[in-house]
């Protein structure tokens, strides 16, 4: 039947009505509310409207633990609240200071014990294999947690292009170092370019991915734009932002934070609730963008939840000494 | 000047007007709390306003005493209690945020981490010390312990004043970021400063006074 909503003869019963005073009475507790929030710290987080990106979708992935089930965190979080160091120390340095970064022309070369080695564009890259999508948890060192959908494909397709040969056993990679997009070098924090690495094991694993896309675009800046690696089982900070150079290399590779402060932080840096960094405990986390204040605290998961899929990379490690 | 300062600080709405201002950055945070523009991480946020504004009130409670000699403003004495007990009503916030929103008020979890993060053993051993001095603070208080006794436990601050300083020190050597740390270390010290000159210079005139005494 084509009936529209409204016929004109339904009418409200007179107890549904909201009277008046009750609703004269609302417009004044909304109007004083929104007084309050004008005195409320808005301005220390300016950014928490999400940026508007082009899209860069990607299908479902189907590798084995790629998807969690958890509620991603909001995307005016996951790019208001970030460690970047190159663009400031502060969480939120990142969103203010990250758009002057030209992402575009973008080279990574590749290099070392390859048989094919060769610097790649962004544009091939982003052609190299399909888009998944995928959703992770994200586990910082500092004890705070998100769930972030990222777009990307697993790094070994890049790796089985370029050949590695017999000699390599790790792969480091170098992340964007210049003065002239990057405040935050002027700091002495760490040394620059910031590096880090993985065994060749751990590169090749299906979860760890080469990423140009969050929430379905393309990478903002402040996420670590055109492209930049997801280890999830991995402290955060092993997961370099803004990459330009993957060498392949026999000797376990320099790591930055682990130069800076080699009794805190080590190469491997895989999440484990039972080894707690030197200054803190690692046994729980705060889940961010959750938005309760009074929210718990959650346990934090072996390998942050992924000991099926990467546990036996580590069989038989002392992972107290190689932490 | 002097005549018209000493009557901005006698007047009797300086007082309540201070208190009111004093409150603002409470308010602040609960709008924020209200409001959810405490950023994705409402509990730092938090806990590290209330430990800035610690150090910011406790940075003017120190100010008093050497404004006081520096412009002779007699009447300034009377705001230094209230500045006082402001800074440890924030230090009593600040922690009180720390153990409900870090550690879930969660008594060994808050035990452990007090042993296992000297930078919040040293500002927990600041709050600490900060309880007796607020505990002091009425006029009863200084008559039943003695007008020496007294002043002799509030230069306890001095100490409270180095150990915030350590805590704040050490929070932020994580990431080697000194701008902050530098900016109020450089006020202690200079109020702190202010002080040890003015008793060498005390102690120098007697010493003085004394040689001249010998000879003579």
């Amino acid at each position: 039947m084509l009936l529209p909503e409204d016929r004109g003869f339904v009418h409200p019963v007179a107890s549904e009505i909201t009277p008046r005073t009750v609703f004269e009475s609302r417009r004044r507790w909304l109007a004083a509310m929104a007084a309050v929030s004008a005195l409320g710290p808005r301005a220390a987080w300016p950014q928490a409207a999400a940026p508007k990106g082009a899209a860069l979708p990607g299908s479902r992935s189907t590798v084995p633990g790629a998807i969690t089930m958890e509620k991603p965190t909001p995307l005016g979080d996951a790019t208001s609240y970030n460690n970047f160091y190159e663009f400031g120390t502060d969480k939120s340095d990142p969103a203010e200071h990250a758009h002057a970064l030209k992402t575009r022309p973008w080279t990574v070369s590749v290099e070392g014990e390859v048989k094919k080695p060769g610097t790649f564009g962004i544009d091939d890259l982003l052609k190299l294999a399909p888009m998944e999508e995928r959703v992770y948890r994200l586990r910082c060192v500092e004890g705070w947690s998100m769930v972030i959908p990222w777009v990307g494909y697993s790094l070994s397709e890049l790796v089985r292009r370029v050949e590695p040969t017999g000699n390599a056993k790790y792969l480091q990679f170098v992340t964007l170092a210049d003065r002239a997009q990057m405040p935050g070098l002027r700091s002495s924090v760490l040394d620059w370019p910031y590096v880090e690495g993985l065994r060749i094991d751990e590169a090749m694993h299906p979860l760890t991915l080469l990423t140009f896309g969050m929430y379905g675009q393309v990478l903002p800046n402040q996420n670590g734009a055109p492209l930049r690696l997801v280890v999830p089982w991995k402290y955060g900070f092993k997961s370099g932002k803004s990459l330009v150079k993957i060498r392949f290399v026999e000797q376990q590779p320099a790591t930055s934070w682990s130069l800076a402060a080699p009794q805190e932080y080590g190469f491997y840096s895989n999440v484990n609730p039972n080894v707690d960094h030197p200054r803190w405990s690692q046994a729980t986390e705060r889940r961010l963008g959750e938005g309760d204040l009074f929210a718990k605290k959650r346990p934090t998961l072996m390998f942050n939840g992924y000991e099926a899929q990467v546990g036996q990379l580590y069989a038989g490690m002392d992972l107290k000494k190689h932490f | 000047m002097p005549a018209r300062a000493h009557a901005i600080v006698q007047h009797r709405a300086t007082k309540p007007v201070l208190f009111a201002l004093a409150l603002l950055p409470l308010a602040w945070l609960v709008a924020g709390i209200v409001n959810h523009t405490l950023g994705p991480n409402p509990a730092e946020t938090l806990i590290r306003s209330l430990g800035d504004w610690t150090l910011r009130f406790l940075c003017l409670t120190l100010a008093v005493t050497p404004l006081r000699q520096w412009t002779g403003l007699a009447a300034l004495a009377r705001l230094r209690r209230m500045l006082g007990l402001f800074t440890a009503f924030y230090a009593a916030l600040h922690f009180c945020s720390y153990a409900v929103f870090d550690m879930g008020l969660v008594w060994g979890d808050i035990v452990r981490d007090v042993a296992k993060r000297p930078f919040i053993l040293v500002g927990s051993a600041a709050f600490v010390l900060l309880l007796p001095l607020a505990a002091t603070s009425f006029n009863r208080a200084i008559k039943w312990l003695g007008a020496a006794r007294w002043q002799q436990l509030h230069r306890c601050v001095y100490a409270i004043a180095l150990l915030a300083m350590l805590h704040f020190f050490w929070m932020r050597a994580g990431k080697r970021n000194f701008g902050e740390v530098a900016v109020y270390g450089a006020i202690i010290a200079a109020l702190l400063g202010w002080r040890i000159f003015k008793v060498t210079r005390g102690a120098r005139y007697f010493m003085k006074l004394g040689s001249h005494s010998a000879k003579g």
